[in-house]
């Protein structure tokens, strides 16, 4: 199913983004998901101790979330239930996402599949994924 | 606050103020108008509504819990704020707005003016 882009900008930051995909557009190797784009939104980052990944599911019953890493695979999954146009109403803007969702995201090589935890906070789930110990910086004494 | 400081703030305003647009739903019955907003990562304190004249602005900044020293390498919210403006008819009072914000939902519920809520006229048939 497609979807729009979920989280459009205001036209400064649309020409910005334009610029940028005008700039990727001649990246000859795209990813086999096609576009990065559906819901939830996912933003990625990492330190040298853990990876985080926040997954943007606003309104989502925390209970029905199913968070799962499989061989370096993190799948986040669940259902979004709207509330149903009562008798009688008209819906003029229509926009955000309903029904079931799906996402996958691979990891990098040296996380430990038994440090992961998972937090739920005004619409956004927090996965944490620690490295795993050998992979972490250290400071190397000098004799 | 020296002028250039004034000037060089202009200058930054649009880049600095650029925000998402939070995907919405309207509804409207009989009594009035909901409107539901998806604005997850902002916190009940930084949702801000307001209403001036005939215009309707959610606005919204993001608070993340994000580590010391992270490195982004992939993101699909990449402004920290959500801002949509809408103008609202005239039958629709909005000295009665109310409003909910639960985890990342904004749901507003503007009514109708009294004298703008539907009547059932009788047909006469002669």
């Amino acid at each position: 199913m497609y979807y729009r882009s979920l989280f459009p900008r205001d036209l400064f930051a649309e020409i910005d983004r334009l610029q940028r995909e005008v700039q990727q557009s001649f990246d000859p190797n795209p990813s086999i998901r096609g576009l990065a784009r559906g819901f939830p939104a996912l933003n990625i980052g990492g330190t040298s101790k853990a990876v985080d990944i926040y997954a943007f599911a606003p309104g989502v019953d925390p209970a029905t979330l199913d968070v799962q890493l499989v061989k370096g695979m993190l799948t986040i999954a669940g259902e979004r239930k709207i509330d149903p146009v009562p008798e009688k109403a008209t819906r003029h803007i229509e926009e955000r996402f309903a029904g079931r969702f799906r996402r996958v995201v691979s990891l990098p090589d040296d996380v430990d599949a038994n440090a992961i935890e998972a937090k739920y906070r005004d619409g956004v789930l927090h996965v944490r994924i620690l490295r795993k110990e050998e992979a972490q910086p250290r400071r190397i004494n000098i004799q | 606050m020296s002028e250039n400081n004034a000037v060089a703030k202009n200058a930054e305003t649009p880049r600095n103020d650029a925000a998402l647009q939070p995907p919405t739903d309207v509804i409207e019955d009989a009594n009035g108008i909901t409107l539901y907003a998806d604005m997850p990562g902002v916190p009940k304190d930084k949702l801000n509504l307001h209403v001036e004249a005939d215009t309707l602005t959610i606005e919204g900044e993001l608070s993340l819990d994000l580590p010391e020293g992270m490195e982004s390498s992939h993101a699909e919210i990449g402004l920290p704020r959500y801002r949509r403006v809408f103008t609202l008819s005239r039958e629709l009072d909005t000295s009665k707005v109310s409003a909910e914000f639960n985890q990342g939902v904004l749901k507003l519920r503007i009514p109708k003016a009294e004298h703008a809520q539907p009547r059932r006229i009788e047909i006469q048939v002669g």
